[in-house]
């Protein structure tokens, strides 16, 4: 990630009013995650304080502070994905991931997260890795899904 | 490109219609994708040019029977059929039989376009599934930007209010404020610059109408913003959308470049003097932003946290400006009000809940799927007569109406007429129109606590009533859960309740407690149950388990033994095999090892 790409994501947002969250966007899509270095630099270029850029990354679930793993395996535990039995599918990814929920795992290479909702609820339970969407899910599937991504 | 002029939306319309012959419609929103609708999209396209067969394949959006995706509709040969569970095998037969033979696929399962949706009325949703989501010329052919036409360049901004007073329309989001106020409060605001917003930002667990609409008929949902802007006299609009909705926003996106490319956005539109832009913001993953103080503060780029109101957002919304926020589905609703007529409108469900609600009818019901209806219809027609009732043979619980905020409807009131006033009196809400479907196997008091458990996560912790009610109650509910409860608890759980619904600063802390308080009013003895027998009706609560081997059937071969993880069976072949209790993780290892049905659940 060059400066010039903070630099490019500054300039398009900066005179556009409230935009910071859509700033953040960019940056996050482009990295993965808002590393330090980055949010002190798009604080100088749009000229907000950088305590202004912790205070909404602090807030909103989908600003990660951490690089994120290569694959993010996301769980949805909404209504209808838990009544269907996101639990199971969560307990079975922990189990052969060996990490917990919201952890990378040791390679880097998976990112276990739990989500409310991802609206799909007709094809319950659902697990989204990428922009892949995986419709009713049973645990025994787990192994399948991860050896996709290994 | 200019303005787009009435003669040339009339030369779109007239060059559609040899097009409208023959197709291919595949259904194409988040959940189809997800069930290989877009492998079975590709595929027609490739397979038909190999065939040499002319037919158009078109993507559209959610067609709503979501169970039997993938979703194919094909119009040839005279037949309009829609295909169900689609695998490149089916499409294959459909092209060779049905698109070149013109007779339907023998042996698959179709549905006559004809019989689609019976019981449902289509509004919100009416080109759901019909038109092109990624085409403004298949949005003007079916009479878009018809209505939007018509009163600017005849009608007035209180020709457009009066209208909607007529239908009587209210706001979809849950609530159900009427919209017409809610504009003229907009529209009395004096103020240099005004802003109309679409809250799309659908958070309630298991409600997808919106991210439906949106990927299925955007147009519709900004003629109905710019209607409502021309109405308040706002020159801007703002659309929150979650970030959890990538195709969504893309199509949104999609359909705001092509409206600026015809010129039906921007200045002068329709050579009526009225000027309107639209900007897409997009959310982070916090649900207290559906609320719209919350919301507002958001769109400025900073903290999503409520503030109190007065002052509303009409007088002081966006950056301090009178600011009108309508629901998705809400502005839908407006765009054909105005096209088809306020009366048409109001003619449609009871007294004073006027037209149509979408639900999204999901959980232990076999066919599950969006479902629009007249307000008025019963919860028993939506579950049992159209999505077919319960699955798997299993016994009906209730239905959620209303998400984290809403409560449970019992069999008893299985035949309420659903409107605002009735799921109010129910101790439910409407909602933004969720509805899951719970059976037998689902522990009431474990719902109670999934739904609480999401509203302390999502409490923005900005006031003490929601931030340390909620983690208190589900403090009761987990011990509850765990067998650790008391009696008192439940009394306790009324009390804190009360205060959060009393003083909580906005809508979801107001609202948190409902599903506790509605799941006691109506299964308090379930909560009995699991405080005074310790047990769980529907062996949910792990903790409230046990695992017996019955000695009678066991055949002493010691699988069990040799499964369990943490050693809690004792035994050898010579005498009998005994779970125990204290070490049991309540993992069913044994249940699904042994060969002879002899360890069993209580």
């Amino acid at each position: 990630m060059s400066e010039i790409n903070v630099k490019e994501i500054a300039e398009k947002w900066k005179d556009v009013p409230g935009s910071l969250i859509m700033a953040l966007h960019e940056l996050q899509e482009e990295v993965g995650y808002v590393p330090r270095n980055e949010a002190m630099k798009l604080a100088t270029e749009m000229n907000v304080s950088l305590a202004r850029i912790y205070e909404v990354i602090t807030f909103y679930s989908f600003f990660k502070l951490e690089a994120p793993g290569k694959h993010k395996i996301q769980v949805c535990m909404g209504t209808a994905c838990y009544l269907k039995g996101a639990q199971s599918l969560v307990d079975e990814f922990k189990n052969q991931l060996k990490v917990d929920e919201g952890c990378t795992t040791a390679d880097g290479n998976f990112q276990l997260e739990i989500v409310r909702c991802v609206g799909c609820c007709s094809i319950a339970p659902v697990v989204v890795v990428g922009e892949k969407v995986y419709s009713k899910v049973t645990p025994d599937e787990v192994s399948a899904i991860i050896s996709e991504y290994e | 490109m200019g303005i787009i002029q009435k003669e040339e939306l009339e030369k779109i319309q007239g060059s559609m219609d040899d097009k409208e012959s023959t197709w291919i419609k595949v259904g194409m929103a988040t959940c189809g994708i997800a069930a290989g609708a877009d492998k079975i999209f590709n595929f027609l396209k490739t397979e038909a040019d190999k065939r040499g067969l002319n037919i158009d394949v078109r993507t559209t959006g959610c067609i709503g029977n979501c169970f039997a995706e993938p979703l194919v509709e094909v119009k040839a040969g005279g037949k309009q059929l829609m295909y169900t569970l689609v695998t490149e095998e089916l499409a294959s037969k459909i092209l060779d039989q049905h698109v070149a033979q013109g007779v339907a696929v023998a042996g698959s399962a179709y549905i006559d376009s004809a019989d689609l949706n019976p019981g449902q009325m289509r509004i919100a949703l009416r080109h759901c599934g019909i038109v092109d989501p990624e085409s403004i010329d298949s949005y003007i052919y079916n009479d878009g930007y018809k209505a939007l036409r018509k009163f600017l360049t005849e009608s007035s901004p209180e020709g457009v209010i009066e209208e909607l007073k007529v239908a009587g329309l209210r706001g979809r989001g849950g609530a159900g404020f009427p919209t017409f106020m809610k504009w003229t409060f907009g529209s009395r605001s004096k103020a240099d610059q005004k802003y109309i917003i679409c809250n799309a930002d659908e958070g309630d667990p298991g409600a997808y109408m919106d991210r439906s609409i949106l990927e299925g008929d955007p147009h519709a949902v900004i003629e109905g913003m710019m209607l409502g802007g021309y109405a308040i006299g706002a020159s801007k609009g703002f659309f929150y959308v979650r970030a959890e909705y990538p195709l969504a926003i893309r199509r949104l996106q999609k359909a705001l470049d092509e409206c600026k490319a015809y010129g039906i956005l921007g200045d002068n539109i329709f050579g009526s003097g009225f000027n309107f832009d639209i900007e897409i913001r997009l959310g982070a993953g916090a649900f207290v932003c559906g609320e719209e103080t919350a919301l507002i503060a958001s769109i400025e780029g900073k903290r999503g946290t409520p503030s109190p109101r007065p002052p509303f957002p009409t007088d002081s919304g966006v950056f301090g400006k009178p600011s009108v926020i309508n629901n998705v589905e809400t502005l839908s609703n407006v765009s054909a009000i105005m096209l088809k007529g306020g009366e048409w409108y109001g003619g449609i469900g009871t007294e004073k809940s006027k037209g149509t609600k979408v639900f999204a009818v999901t959980g232990k019901v076999k066919n599950a799927g969006l479902v629009e209806i007249p307000m008025g219809t019963s919860i028993r027609t939506v579950v049992y007569d159209i999505c077919g009732g319960i699955a798997n043979e299993k016994k009906y619980l209730a239905v959620q109406t209303g998400g984290p905020s809403g409560g449970v409807i019992t069999e008893d009131y299985l035949d309420t007429p659903i409107s605002y006033e009735s799921l109010g009196e129910l101790g439910s809400i409407m909602g933004s129109g969720g509805m899951i479907v719970m059976d037998e196997d689902d522990c009431i008091v474990d719902i109670a606590k999934f739904y609480l458990g999401f509203c302390v996560d999502e409490s923005c912790g900005k006031c003490s009533p929601c931030r340390i009610g909620g983690q208190r109650m589900l403090g009761i509910l987990e011990r509850i859960t765990d067998g650790q409860g008391e009696m008192d608890d439940i009394e306790q759980l009324k009390k804190i309740s009360k205060a959060m619904q009393k003083s909580a600063l906005c809508g979801l802390g107001q609202t948190a407690p409902n599903p506790v308080l509605s799941t006691l009013r109506y299964f308090e003895r379930e909560y009995i149950d699991h405080i005074e027998k310790k047990s769980c009706r529907a062996g949910v609560c792990q903790k409230l388990l046990r695992y017996k081997i019955l000695l009678d059937k066991c055949k002493k071969c010691g699988k069990c033994q040799k499964n369990c993880p943490v050693d809690a069976i004792s035994g050898d072949r010579k005498s009998e095999f005994v779970i125990d209790q204290d070490k049991c993780i309540k993992c069913g290892l044994c249940v699904t090892s042994c060969p002879f049905d002899a360890v069993i659940k209580e």
